[in-house]
């Protein structure tokens, strides 16, 4: 069997004594597409973020492509093929949409005019055409979504985390949003997705991880997880968990 | 150059000189602390308090002291109008137009001084300029002393105002959460003026403090101004007492560097300190990182 | 905003200037010139970092003065010849811009605390020439007077604006070359946000490293071509404050991270500082109420600078009776 693509092994994180991710350990096949699902406050950015360089583990390795990248800063992991989004959307505000994407492209092109050509071509895979020409400041919620995600996908990434890249969407919008991501990964990018938004991770991730309050508490399909008594219970409490279970066994 | 009966003398004349850096920087510490922005306009701010205490005592025969209640206030409300007319417009929400706009100011108010008061140094007379007292091995002139109280005394009250009144309250809500304290009713311009105010009333109570053991002239607030930052990232960026303490840690090492180094090659002491612990230990020596 | 029509723009302005100074007959005209190109050349400096880098530099006096202590001491006490000198202070300027960068960059120095940090460096650079006999100390040095053209000195300054005219060129020409490179586009990227440029592979340190390396080169030549003007230099121009902040202000009242806002700031500052000359004649410290006034005014009323304010109007002419945009810039 290949070797994981990303391999997580018993990654841990503390912030002034605070336990943020404890022990977390994974794996994501090449061209797959996961995610990363849990309840707020789950350490699930943070997770990002140590997979990806912005932090240093306490603990544990992070693997890239059978190579330890653990505590490698990000913009070698980019280089390597790994490209991250951010939840709270960073855009390049006072440049063209065009302008940003191509900061992605000029990791593969050191010349301008390309970097511009391919983030044409990147934009109008994610839907901005119209909008290349637009100061990413003005664009609307939905519309810096694409860009975070156009700009990544500019950097042509083995492996893209995408950082609740539907989170301030609208129904309708998530419904646009959610087959440019499915044609993303059936690309051949492998995709970790963060997401709040469950029709969307029942719909597109063949594997789901569970983290609540830092660990790990389940993996699977998307079907088994959600129906996991455990998982459950992260996300709507002990109490509610009961009840539920209560219920169902009555009916 | 390490005997007690030099060493000491030059210690203790950097307490009190530290206790001076300590009350300017102090206005500097609440600034920062709540508006989060380096006020450059804090030197000469100071510069024309001094020229303030000056002129009373001149035309008015009004003794430093005496002067303190009035430089304050109107130091105070200075502030106030300055923030809320000038440094909160300029903003438009970015921390570097903040920089700006102070770094502006200090030298409008700075050559402005040159214009009408000449570069001449000048320092006023009063019936305890040249008083000393004798501790130890040292002679401690009374004006420094006094200047030791006095920020002492300063950073109790500004301690009072933070913790127990109501403005202290707000001021700490805003310096945490801006927004949140927006939504629960806070006037945050006016926290923020208020907070700026204080800040120069404390160079007012310094001023007086200072000019009757020290001089004025246009340039005078730079040579604070430096330390001053130094004194506030040192102590913490938003603490008090690691102002006081990071204050009179300045004092003693100028002091001593004067001693051994002479007097400019001391001066770069504090510079080099100042960059040490900008690069290697931001958080200073008390606070939280910044 | 190609770089075809960057260059086209640069060739016409060289070639303006480029007349005025092989026809100019007047002294006065000369000498304004050279100062407004000396002018433009620091403004040009401090907005390859500060505009094109959002690293704001408070103390790029600190690079004026080693490019010109270098530029002087190699005359005086190396015997070299100006020309060959001239690269050697720049050279200097960008090595002390290297390391002090490296130094800040490497410990995440940024915003006020860069500024900080900048003006305190070139405090202690003026102390250090203040105290140290090899600069001259507080009296400075002084170039003696060996005019002609081997020797970099023109009484009738007009080899002076040729050379400025030149450093002013290579300015706007590293400038429109940040405007449409891949370096400029990662500097650009890291000034407006670090942390999404360093999840597309931009390595912030590199990159800032080298808008300080080459912004010191610009200042260092300024600094040189001072010397060279008049024939002397010391500690309080060298690394004083009135550099620092002529070179800042031009630039932000210019408009930062633009082509043409360096130019436009520091024609303006000068015009400005020059009409004030001749209404209130030489009261001390006039210029730099002036200057700082400037400052605050276009901080709060048009902080985009000259260039800004220009396309303000350019979008009100263009689209008629639509309001000119006024972007809020998402607070950091």
């Amino acid at each position: 069997m290949a070797s994981p693509l990303l391999r997580l092994q018993g990654v841990s994180r503390s912030f002034g004594g605070l336990a943020a991710v404890r022990d977390v350990s994974l794996d994501l096949p090449e061209g797959r597409l996961g995610a990363l699902i849990g309840p707020n406050g789950a350490g699930k950015t943070t997770l990002f973020a140590l997979m990806s360089g912005f932090l240093v583990p306490d603990a544990g390795r992070v693997e890239f492509a059978g190579a330890d990248i653990t505590g490698v800063p990000p913009h070698l992991n980019a280089r390597r093929g790994m490209t991250r989004t951010f939840q709270i959307v960073q855009p390049f505000a006072t440049q063209s949409v065009r302008e940003n994407i191509a900061v992605g492209a000029h990791l593969h092109c050191v010349q301008r005019a390309q970097a511009l050509a391919e983030a044409e071509l990147v934009a109008q895979r994610v839907g901005l055409g119209p909008q290349l020409d637009k100061p990413a400041g003005e664009l609307t919620v939905a519309g810096r979504k694409r860009l975070e995600l156009a700009r990544a996908l500019a950097t042509r990434p083995r492996l893209l985390l995408l950082d609740e890249v539907l989170a301030g969407l609208n129904p309708l919008e998530v419904a646009e949003m959610v087959p440019v991501v499915r044609e993303i990964a059936a690309g051949g990018v492998t995709v970790l997705m963060i997401e709040h938004v469950m029709q969307a991770v029942m719909n597109l991730a063949a594997h789901v991880w569970v983290l609540a309050q830092g660990q790990l508490i389940a993996e699977g399909a998307p079907a088994e997880v959600t129906r996991d008594p455990h998982v459950v219970e992260a996300y709507l409490g002990h109490g509610t968990a009961q009840r539920l279970a209560r219920m169902a066994q009555a009916s | 150059m390490f005997e007690f009966g030099i060493l000491f003398p030059a210690v203790l004349n950097g307490l009190t000189t530290g206790a001076v850096y300590a009350l300017v920087a102090l206005g500097l510490t609440l600034i920062y602390g709540v508006l989060h922005i380096i006020n450059f306009a804090h030197g000469a701010a100071l510069m024309m308090a001094l020229y303030g205490v000056y002129f009373l005592k001149q035309s008015l025969g009004l003794d430093p002291y005496l002067a303190l209640v009035p430089m304050v206030l109107v130091m105070f409300a200075a502030g106030y109008l300055l923030q809320r007319g000038i440094v909160n417009r300029a903003s438009h929400g970015k921390d570097e137009n903040i920089l700006l706009v102070t770094l502006g100011l200090s030298i409008v108010l700075e050559n402005v001084a040159l214009l009408a008061f000449k570069s001449d140094t000048r320092t006023i007379d009063t019936p305890y300029t040249l008083a000393t007292v004798a501790i130890g091995p040292a002679m401690i002139a009374v004006t420094k002393l006094v200047a030791f109280a006095g920020a002492l005394v300063a950073s109790a009250v500004l301690l009072w105002i933070v913790r127990r009144t109501d403005l202290g309250r707000a001021i700490r809500a805003v310096a945490r959460e801006k927004q949140g304290a927006r939504l629960v009713g806070i006037d945050v311009d006016h926290v923020y003026a208020m907070s700026f105010g204080i800040g120069l009333g404390c160079l007012g109570a310094a001023a007086c403090f200072l000019l009757p053991a020290y001089y004025v002239n246009p340039q005078v607030g730079n040579g604070f101004v430096l330390v001053a930052f130094t004194i506030v990232v040192l102590g913490g960026m938003g603490s008090f007492a690691g102002a006081l303490l990071g204050g009179l840690l300045i004092g003693v090492v100028e002091s001593l560097g004067g001693l051994w180094f002479g007097e400019s090659l001391g001066q770069i002491g504090i510079f080099l300190l100042f960059i040490a612990v900008l690069l290697f230990r931001p958080q200073g020596l008390f606070g939280a990182k910044a | 905003m190609t770089m075809r029509r960057d260059l086209l723009q640069i060739a016409l302005f060289a070639a303006a200037v480029a007349v005025v100074a092989a026809t100019a007959r007047s002294g006065v005209v000369l000498n304004l010139a050279m100062m407004a190109l000396y002018a433009c050349l620091m403004a040009q400096s401090w907005n390859l970092l500060g505009g094109y880098g959002g690293q704001f530099s408070f103390g790029h006096a600190l690079f004026f003065g080693t490019g010109a202590y270098a530029q002087a001491m190699a005359q005086l006490q190396g015997g070299i010849n100006p020309w060959v000198a001239l690269p050697l202070a720049i050279a200097a300027a960008a090595a002390v811009g290297l390391f002090f960068g490296a130094l800040s960059f490497r410990y995440g120095l940024k915003g006020s605390y860069f500024a900080l940090v900048t003006l305190a460096f070139a405090e202690v650079f003026r102390i250090l020439a203040l105290s140290v006999p090899f600069t001259g100390a507080g009296v400075g040095l002084m170039v003696p007077l060996k005019e002609g053209l081997a020797q970099m000195q023109f009484a009738d300054r007009r080899g002076f604006v040729w050379i400025a005219l030149a450093l002013v060129t290579l300015g706007l020409l590293a400038t429109a070359w940040l405007r449409h490179s891949r370096f400029g586009a990662r500097l650009q990227a890291v000034r407006d946000n670090e942390d999404a440029a360093r999840a597309v592979g931009v390595d912030p340190f590199r990159v800032k490293l080298g808008a300080i390396g080459l912004s010191a080169a610009f200042m260092g030549a300024a600094g040189a071509l001072y010397v060279q003007v008049f024939q002397y230099i010391d500690p309080g121009i060298a690394y004083g404050p009135h550099t620092s902040v002529e070179a800042l202000v031009a630039a932000i009242v210019g408009g930062l991270g633009t082509l043409w806002g360096p130019v436009l700031g520091a024609l303006a500052l000068h015009l400005l500082a020059d009409a004030t000359r001749s209404l209130f004649g030489g009261l001390p410290g006039i210029n730099m109420i002036i200057y700082g006034g400037v400052l605050v005014a276009i901080v709060m009323f048009a902080p985009r600078g000259l260039m800004g304010l220009g396309q303000s109007v350019r979008s009100l002419w263009s689209r008629p009776g639509a309001a000119p945009q006024t972007r809020e810039e998402p607070h950091g």
